[in-house]
């Protein structure tokens, strides 16, 4: 684990794992130190914004530092990652999906199964919201079965539909709204995952629990 | 300074907008604390600007006022109004008469105010006593030019309601600004990612003017300059990204962040220009150059 300075407002603490991420989100949201403004996951770090008045970087190295301290945060050795994280409160979220998406069969062919597996494996696994990034309510949502795991469309798409469901590297994601994409689209939801007339916006937060259901079973088993 | 002024609290009315300029968008002091949800901040990019122009007409600090960007905005005033304009200087007319920057002004019905071209600088920060009063977006009425949240841009033809939200009578009669520096200098904290530049890099960084290219705009200004080579040439993971952030693009040209940059980005920032600072990043017009110095807070 490792404190950078980011101007004189910010702290980036910078660790090994995403799973790390996760822990000191949770527990940075749970015990947050005084005089902090904003914290930002993302894939490993945890950006610390801090108010000058209230404090200052040196206090709060030290303030994190001791958050790290007790208890250990996951490592190598320790037990698994959900075992240990400190949850942010944040709910959990199920996102019906017509698997339908237009590289479907390319995933499949990729990672060499059908695509019924493919969909099968994206059921299965517990996700849960690692970050947000890219747009407003774009959560990188992680627990992608590791078979799954496939790097970025060589071409990005200049668009993607809103509610394309779709996955890249260790991650997968719902994109909240027409926008450029790489990501290899498998599905789609009609659930509306950011709406600035709702309160709240954003329905993937960092911390959140997902659920991936078949929309239409009926369709499925055809 | 003098005494409190005595002005009469006008009713709330609204504004004709005529021209808009090349950029003129409504800010507040924007949406902090929203980045984990990948929402950044916006509001002013010169923050420092939009502050004054709301304290010389009494508003609290947080009220929206318009963020002229090199100047052209031509609006006419529908009732009594008190209004101020601060940031880039700019040539201005009330109904044909030449009125001054930094400084109240009391604007009668039917006014017509006219915002010629800046002398120096680039954004010019309009208010009005009591506020735009449009829907706030996530408690923010600043547009957000990158995300696209918050009012539109403005445009001829529209229509802005003015508010009544106001704090005390206005206090300062004239608030006289420093000329900005033809290149002015940031002072910038080194890091998070000096390291993953050469020293030689670093050194040009420090040694070196840029210059302010014309792809600048609310996000970032785009600097041209000598190329930042990187040490370290791995894939960044994604991280969060702090105003006046300092990344470098694989094409090795700097680009300083401001008000309407994304959340995270994946490419390294080799220093951070300090807050203080901030408001001169977002002066900048094209072709002028910056130099930055090192600096230890």
């Amino acid at each position: 684990m490792r404190m950078l300075t980011c101007g004189a407002d910010a702290l980036l603490v910078e660790v090994a794992t995403l799973d790390q991420v996760e822990w000191l989100y949770g527990r940075l949201c749970q015990d947050r130190p005084r005089g902090v403004v904003e914290v930002v996951p993302a894939a490993r770090t945890v950006l610390v914004g801090l108010d000058r008045r209230r404090t200052d970087p040196a206090r709060l190295r030290g303030e994190i530092a001791s958050l790290l301290d007790s208890p250990a945060p996951p490592g190598t050795s320790g037990p698994p990652a959900a075992a240990t994280r400190a949850s942010a409160p944040a709910p959990s979220v199920t996102v019906p999906v017509r698997y339908d998406g237009p590289d479907l069969a390319e995933v499949a062919t990729l990672a060499g199964m059908t695509p019924a597996e493919v969909i099968q494996r994206h059921l299965r696994s517990p996700h849960r919201v690692a970050f947000c990034g890219f747009a407003p309510g774009f959560a990188y949502i992680t627990g992608l079965d590791p078979a799954l795991r496939l790097p970025r469309r060589a071409t990005p798409r200049t668009r993607v539909p809103p509610g394309s469901v779709a996955i890249a590297d260790e991650f997968t994601g719902v994109y909240p709204r027409s926008s450029p994409g790489g990501w290899h689209l498998i599905g789609r939801t009609d659930l509306v995952v950011f709406d600035l007339d709702r309160d709240p916006a954003a329905l993937l937060t960092p911390g959140s629990a997902v659920s991936f259901v078949e929309a239409d079973p009926a369709r499925a088993r055809r | 300074m003098t005494a409190p002024r005595a002005t009469p609290e006008p009713p709330a009315g609204h504004l004709d907008v005529l021209a808009a300029g090349p950029l003129a968008t409504i800010q507040d002091l924007g949406r902090p604390g929203l980045a984990h949800l990948g929402i950044t901040r916006s509001g002013a990019a010169d923050r420092r600007s939009l502050a004054l122009a709301n304290r010389l007409v009494g508003n609290r600090p947080h009220a929206a006022g318009i963020e002229i960007t090199y100047g052209g905005l031509v609006v006419r005033f529908a009732r009594a109004a008190l209004i101020a304009l601060t940031g880039a200087p700019c040539p201005l007319h009330l109904t044909g008469r030449p009125v001054g920057m930094d400084a109240p002004i009391d604007v009668r019905a039917g006014a017509l105010l006219r915002v010629g071209p800046p002398d120096r600088g680039l954004r010019t920060y309009l208010a009005v006593r009591g506020g735009v009063d449009v829907p706030a977006v996530l408690g923010s009425r600043s547009r957000d030019t990158l995300a696209g949240i918050g009012p539109a841009p403005l445009a001829a033809g529209v229509t802005l309601a003015l508010g009544r939200e106001s704090a005390d009578p206005p206090v300062v009669d004239l608030a006289p600004q420093a000329r900005y520096p033809l290149t002015p200098t940031l002072r910038v904290v080194p890091g998070p990612r000096d390291d993953w530049f050469t020293d030689d890099s670093l050194a040009r960084l420090w040694a070196c003017d840029y210059e302010v290219t014309a792809r600048s705009d609310r996000v970032g200004v785009r600097l041209s300059g000598p190329a930042l080579r990187r040490r370290i040439t791995a894939e960044l993971p994604s991280e969060g990204i702090v105003t006046g952030g300092i990344q470098v693009p694989a094409d090795g040209q700097p680009l300083i962040f401001l008000a309407d940059h994304p959340v995270t980005g994946g490419y390294p920032v080799a220093g951070v220009v300090v807050a203080e600072d901030i408001p001169l990043a977002a002066q900048c017009r094209p072709g002028e150059r910056v130099r930055f110095q090192r600096y230890r807070p």
